[in-house]
């Protein structure tokens, strides 16, 4: 019996990236850096060799097995069990984080190597990799929770390695403050939405009398419309926290403080789609309650176009894919929204394949900028480009081919260009919107920008002239680097095969655990659409950037020319400035307050009064102690003399 | 027999010169002998009442304070000698190291 015996594999996914930190955490200190590097990928490699039994197993048997291992907490009425769900949806995240993982960790051993040194501490290394492992143990804990309760512990940490990574250089950022704040920043948005987690939690719990994703699941059918909604609700706070949706998106872009490998593993292939497997791993709340699925439609969709709209005036290379990750979020969630659950777990997988593609390969840019900046820094010139500005690249393409090849094919994937495997993704959540009119214009103009604003900033990176000395004198980077990157951009290009006609394998996979998943169609008019509008969005920014990106030195953005004032608008981060304005603005105003006349007049000059009353009494009374003896003694007859006055009259 | 009266008169004239004494003298030998003046003042009362009432315990108590003059004398004493040493006088009033 091959099938319960691969099924009982499963805590090793969590287990094994957790010795893998171990090992780096008691010994790492006498390990060299190829060490540190290969502890953690062969625990990332080996949760995914898990992973692909597990695989195995259910593809002999797809039936949901139910392994328990532990109690965590009895109480009369509910019992907290640690156990893992091996299904085919929670194995199929499992094989796409610790996939992706993988090569990801593979690649941080050359980027970091270079990080460390270029930010001058190279101790950080081995810290880093085991915040890495720490992350890929906490995902796990996530997708393979069999209960709400274990799946918010995988949530929380995520939650943490994800500040723990974004403040990996703390002390850097402008003004020395800004990575710190931005970790905080992410951390304090993700509580907002662990609010709703738990109160989710404790409805369910009130109301079911059980986490346990069967029961609350088979409970749900019978559950009041009230119950439901305010539960889906809150769920969809959560979504919007951990996946970056309106209105809680904004500290994804600030994330983007953390090292590269970071975002392209967090936050844009595996912890920001935690929200998307929420709400699918949650369907049967959702079917049961219509109301909330389409108000999740709405988000995603709005967070779709919100961020292609922002994306297009970025000059960040990589503020641009973090506003990218979230409009593409919010085409999973608003597919998640419409029930069309196969294709946000397939956009959601394709995603993770070209997202981190273009991540890792902007990091691979910005390493040759940084080797380009060094190697430049003897000229006379020594003006601080920053290797994150693509005003500052340009002609990259020539220096680094392999990385222009590998970032093409992303571009082109994410832009949904056939038979790239973003087309495919893609083109079935449209297929699915094609019922909400509305919703599908949203997506189809979010799908034009996409495409536009992937080709501005090929443009301005790879073609042209080259606008920095960093740029001059940039060079390709090595194997370690370049390897993953080849291997992602493979997986960019074939990943469309996982759910296309006829065979359809992600659809027939997740059809074991779904339910109601409406057969995938490929609707040619759909198909001939999405084209249109990704081939429209290339063409509209070729012809707006092909002539500029050959300018010696930049000048005004041709898309101000076309758009005016527009351009500025979408670079404010109105939401930031409305959560200063309404939120933090008055917080800080009522913190000041409390410090400054709550603490240090009030309570603070309370204590200091004693202290005064102290000192001044002390300064009185010591004139009487002037040290002469004889008066003391006539001080002793005086008392004396009163003592036995009282005494006889008394 | 003497009155009473004129006993306790004499006693509580030694005893404002004790008193006196103490107050007023700086020289810490002369203060110790005021302070004898005092207890012995008291000593006079003590023995002249039990004369009065013919019982024995305040014949008692003035040996008790006695023998408690003897040994606080030979404490002071003592000090004395010692403060002398570190000082090179007996003035009480450049005692006053520990004035606060």
């Amino acid at each position: 019996m091959p099938i319960p015996e691969a099924s009982q594999l499963v805590p090793w996914v969590v287990f094994i990236p957790l010795i893998g930190l171990g090992i780096n955490l008691l010994f790492g200190k006498w390990f060299k850096e190829g060490i540190i590097g290969t502890v953690a990928v062969l625990a990332a490699l080996g949760a995914f060799v898990v992973a692909v039994l597990l695989a195995l197993g259910l593809k002999a048997n797809p039936e949901a097995v139910v392994r328990p291992l532990a109690v965590w907490a009895k109480f009369e009425n509910i019992r907290l069990e640690w156990a893992f769900r091996v299904d085919t949806l929670s194995v199929w995240m499992m094989l796409v984080v610790t996939g992706v993982g993988t090569l990801i960790h593979l690649y941080s051993i050359g980027y970091m190597h270079s990080d460390v040194r270029h930010n001058g501490d190279p101790g950080r290394f081995r810290r880093y990799f085991i915040y890495l492992n720490l992350f890929i143990a906490s995902m796990m804990v996530l997708v393979s929770a069999n209960n709400f309760f274990m799946l918010f512990v995988g949530w929380e940490g995520v939650g943490l390695c994800s500040y723990l990574l974004i403040g990996f250089w703390f002390e850097k950022g402008a003004e020395g403050t800004a990575n710190a704040k931005a970790g905080k920043k992410a951390f304090i948005v993700n509580r907002v939405g662990d609010f709703g987690m738990l109160m989710a939690i404790f409805l369910m719990a009130a109301a079911f009398g059980s986490l346990d994703f069967d029961v609350v699941f088979q409970q749900a059918a019978g559950a009041s419309s009230d119950l439901l909604l305010a539960i889906t609700l809150l769920l969809l706070l959560a979504v919007a926290g951990k996946s970056a949706q309106l209105p809680l998106f904004v500290w994804l872009p600030d994330a983007m403080a953390g090292p590269t490998p970071v975002s392209a593993l967090i936050h844009a292939a595996t912890m920001v789609t935690a929200g998307v497997y929420l709400v699918v791993r949650s369907q049967a709340l959702f079917i049961a309650s219509p109301t909330s699925a389409a108000v999740v439609m709405w988000v995603g969709a709005l967070t779709a176009i919100l961020g292609a709209l922002v994306a297009v005036s970025q000059y960040d290379i990589k503020k641009v894919l973090a506003y990218s990750t979230i409009s593409q979020l919010g085409y999973m969630v608003a597919a998640a929204g419409m029930g069309a659950w196969v294709a946000a777990m397939f956009h959601l997988t394709t995603h993770a394949f070209f997202k981190a593609l273009l991540f890792l390969a902007a990091g691979s840019v910005i390493l040759g900028m940084e080797h380009g900046h060094k190697a430049s820094a003897s000229d006379a010139d020594h003006s601080v480009d920053d290797p994150q500005d693509m005003r500052n690249m340009g002609g990259l393409r020539g220096k680094m081919p392999v990385t222009f090849t590998v970032y093409l094919v992303g571009a082109l994937a994410l832009a949904g260009i056939v038979p790239l495997s973003g087309f495919f993704s893609k083109d079935e959540i449209l297929t699915a919107a094609s019922h909400f009119p509305a919703i599908f214009i949203i997506l189809g103009v979010s799908a034009l920008l996409t495409a536009f604003y992937m080709t501005r900033q090929v443009y301005l990176v790879f073609f042209g002239r080259t606008h920095s000395h960093s740029a001059e004198h940039a060079v390709e980077n090595g194997a370690i680097i370049t390897i993953p990157l080849i291997i992602l951009a493979v997986l960019s290009v074939v990943g469309g095969e996982l759910n296309i006609f006829p065979t359809y394998h992600l659809e027939h996979w997740l059809e074991h655990t779904l339910e109601g998943i409406h057969p995938s169609l490929m609707v040619p008019w759909v198909m001939v659409v999405s084209s249109l509008l990704a081939i429209s969005g290339i063409v509209f920014g070729v012809l707006l950037y092909r002539r500029y990106v050959r300018e010696s030195s930049l000048q005004v953005d041709p898309l101000r020319r076309v758009i005016g004032p527009f351009f500025t608008t979408l670079q404010q981060r109105w939401f930031d400035r409305a959560y200063q304005a309404v939120l933090v603005g008055p917080y800080y105003a009522v913190s000041n307050w409390l410090s400054e006349i709550i603490d240090h007049r009030v309570i603070d000059g309370f204590i200091d009064g004693i202290g005064k009353v102290t000192i001044w009494s002390s300064e009185k009374l010591r004139i009487l102690q002037n040290g002469y003896v004889r008066s003391y003694a006539l001080a002793v007859l005086f008392g004396a003399v009163i003592l036995i006055g009282y005494l006889l009259l008394h | 027999m003497v009155p009473v009266d004129y006993y306790l008169i004499l006693s509580a004239i030694i005893f404002s010169l004790g008193v006196i004494g103490v107050l007023l003298r700086s020289n810490a030998l002369v203060v110790f002998m005021s302070l004898e003046l005092m207890l012995n003042a008291a000593n006079l009362v003590l023995i002249t009442y039990a004369a009065y009432y013919r019982v024995l315990s305040g014949q008692l108590i003035v040996f008790f304070v006695m023998i408690v003059a003897a040994a606080e004398v030979a404490v002071g004493l003592a000090l004395l000698v010692a403060i002398f040493r570190a000082k090179k006088s007996v003035d009480v009033d450049q005692m006053s190291s520990l004035k606060g």
